[in-house]
């Protein structure tokens, strides 16, 4: 097993023509939180499929906990819990029903359920709804008896499909946390499918980006921003204060742009909002912050700019669509 | 008069009973004392020490849901007013239905389920018409609301195989229709004997439990029609639509469309007896790919004793016969193959279902 607990080589899912997942390499390590992160239609939830045995691939192989879902879709679904996206309950049942049902699907004696219920009611905080139908119960509570089910078999992967669709902010950062928790806590490897950026930003290790049904690029977000940017300019954002400075009728970033000229391995200074975003082949903050306060204007910060999920993905996925493989 | 009441009152009980396994779902804090005493729903909410097999839950279940919902009281009291109509008219007209030297005189209990006063259609009537429905109405959203609900996917990452749910589903309506038609038969049946004051013999008993398997042979034919459809629809009214207009066209216009055909083929005044013969013969295999003609053969024929041939006969195999009972299996026998045929119409139904649940792709919602 090689210390990874999902192992996707050459994964290919074809309905007719069109091709949902196309060639898919993916290996996730054992207690990480990977999130997939992609536009809707991108081919993540036909890959969480294929990886539960409940659509069979194309060619290449699939591997959960060193077995293949397709020839064991039991074990497997021994081992892994799936949320699937817009998750739905016995409406006629209460929480606590329904969740007694998922345990003694899965082979629990009558005691160990209702401890184990009891105790994962308690986890996700619906005790108070327990006893209520979960017909009433509102989108987040819904998602949330989701989690405490699928943690009723003691899971070692759990697989959750856009989990925080339809959840206001409160309930998605609630969620979040509680997947974070109970991953860290029982160091149980999650695989988290979403298109929203800032939420796989705040609690997945490692990414990776789905477009039109191929992992584009994976690692972490330094791992991320340093394939995407690779040759492109550094670039560090200077809040400067150009108070008691004669600027002879030039515009700021004209001055500063004179002032830092000498410097080896400058390139640019551009305006930004109300800061400079200086380009520069390396890391010359030291000098430019010298320089600056040296030519007599006030520093007020010098940030080193790091690229967020957003512009990496944005970037991405103009690459994507670029390809000219739309349908 | 008496047996009415004692029917009101037996229904009485049993919706006090459904409202029972109601209540202990109110218990509140998280203490289910309620599901511990007495009876209270499936019995795998119940904290003892046994390991349930995983199809067992799910049949247990969907016995649960069809037993509390709406939809099977309506049908319970549909079928219930049904036992009761058909057995006023059954009790008002048997005096008249026993004539001298009547082959069958000593079936009277038979009578019961197949006299009628020529208004009100009897009991085995009412059964082949309002069957299809009850089959209809317990399978028509079984796959498809499931899917609707988003529970589908979510009971399919269960460690079990697919297949169960399908099974589960068919076999949960499939011991309700059972407990049902047995309870209903064995009212009438004690009804009947209240009211008549002659028990039934041993045969008697026999036939009446044959007819209520074919019955429910009959129910489960339909029932699997409208699993296989609420597998190939995705919405539950579309599906349910598609089983009722299945059982309109079988019972009103395929009638009249093999009369269309046949009014062409009678044959002319000087046709041979062999052309006469086949010609019957064609008209009744027409009319029986209609499975309620099977059924309807089939009971009749069980609750009848006296018929001997469910085709024509010629004079020559007539000649001499005296007329008499036939025995249980002598009955059986001429009808097995009206009930292969309905057996086989089930399997069939459910292999179609079966083969195109497996090969579904299950997608939320």
């Amino acid at each position: 097993m090689n210390g990874n607990i999902i192992e996707l080589v050459d994964l290919t899912k074809k309905y007719g023509d069109f091709t949902a997942v196309d060639s898919l390499n993916l290996a996730v390590k054992k207690g990480e939180v990977f999130g997939l992160l992609g536009p809707n239609g991108a081919g993540k939830s036909t890959t969480i499929l294929m990886l539960l045995g409940l659509t069979e691939p194309t060619s290449g192989s699939v591997r959960v906990c060193g077995i293949d879902p397709v020839t064991n879709p039991i074990e497997v679904k021994k081992r892994v819990g799936y949320l699937p996206e817009d998750v739905g309950f016995y409406f006629n049942l209460t929480g606590w029903e329904n969740l007694m049902f998922t345990a003694r699907l899965n082979s629990l004696s009558g005691k160990e359920a209702v401890a184990k219920v009891n105790s994962l009611i308690e986890r996700v905080g619906l005790r108070d709804a327990a006893e209520k139908k979960t017909g009433q119960y509102s989108r987040g509570m819904i998602q949330r008896l989701g989690l405490a089910e699928v943690l009723l078999k003691s899971p070692e992967v759990i697989i959750l499909d856009e989990p925080t669709l339809g959840i206001d902010p409160t309930g998605v950062v609630e969620l979040l946390q509680l997947i974070v928790r109970l991953s860290r806590e029982d160091g149980i490897t999650v695989l988290f499918s979403s298109h929203y950026l800032h939420q796989v930003q705040q609690v997945c290790d490692r990414v990776g980006i789905f477009v039109d049904g191929r992992l584009i690029a994976e690692g972490n977000l330094k791992q991320l921003s340093g394939k995407l940017y690779e040759g492109a300019p550094y670039i560090i954002e200077a809040g400067v204060n150009f108070d008691g400075i004669d600027l002879k009728n030039t515009r700021p970033e004209e001055w500063l742009q004179e002032k830092l000229r000498g410097i080896e391995g400058f390139i640019a200074v551009k305006p930004g909002a109300d800061s400079y975003n200086i380009e520069c082949q390396t890391d010359l903050s030291a000098v430019i912050s010298k320089t600056i306060v040296m030519a007599g204007a006030g520093l007020n910060y010098l940030n080193k700019k790091e690229y967020g999920l957003d512009e990496i993905y944005n970037r991405y996925f103009e690459g994507g669509r670029s390809n000219g493989r739309r349908h | 008069m008496r047996f009415t009441t004692v029917i009101l009152k037996e229904e009485d009980q049993m919706d006090g009973g459904i409202e029972k396994t109601n209540k202990p779902e109110m218990d509140k804090k998280g203490k289910r004392n309620g599901f511990l005493s007495g009876f209270s729903g499936p019995a795998f909410y119940k904290a003892d020490d046994r390991v349930l097999h995983p199809f067992s839950v799910i049949v247990q279940k969907e016995i649960a849901d069809h037993v509390r919902s709406w939809r099977f009281l309506i049908l319970l009291a549909i079928i219930s007013l049904t036992c009761l109509g058909s057995m006023y008219t059954a009790l008002t007209s048997i005096r008249e239905a026993i004539k001298p030297n009547d082959p069958e005189g000593s079936f009277l209990f038979l009578k019961l389920f197949t006299v009628s006063d020529g208004i009100l259609p009897s009991f085995v009537v009412f059964i082949s018409f309002l069957g299809p429905l009850l089959g209809i109405s317990l399978g028509f959203d079984s796959v498809n609301s499931e899917h609707n609900k988003g529970t589908l996917s979510r009971i399919l990452s269960q460690p079990i195989h697919r297949d169960y749910i399908l099974n589960a589903k068919f076999v949960a309506a499939l011991i309700v229709i059972s407990v049902m038609f047995f309870a209903l038969g064995f009212l009438v049946m004690g009804f009947g004997l209240i009211a008549i004051g002659i028990p039934p013999t041993a045969g008697e008993f026999l036939r009446i439990v044959v007819f209520l398997i074919i019955s429910i042979i009959y129910v489960a034919f339909w029932l699997n029609l409208s699993i296989l459809f609420s597998v190939r629809f995705r919405q539950p009214a579309t599906s349910a639509l598609s089983g009722i207009a299945i059982w309109l066209f079988f019972s009103i216009f395929y009638g009249m469309i093999v009369d269309l055909i046949v009014k062409g083929m009678v044959p002319q005044g000087y046709a041979t007896e062999g052309q006469i013969i086949n010609f019957e013969i064609f008209r009744m295999n027409l009319n029986r790919l209609s499975p309620s003609q099977l059924f309807s053969d089939a009971t009749t024929t069980l609750l009848m004793p006296s018929v001997r041939s469910l085709g024509p006969l010629s004079m020559i195999q007539v000649m001499g016969t005296i007329p008499g009972p036939l025995r249980l299996t002598q009955s059986l026998l001429l009808v097995w193959p009206q009930i292969t045929g309905l057996v086989a119409g089930t399997i069939i139904c459910f292999v179609l279902s079966y083969v195109s649940f497996m090969r579904k792709e299950i997608r939320s919602r």
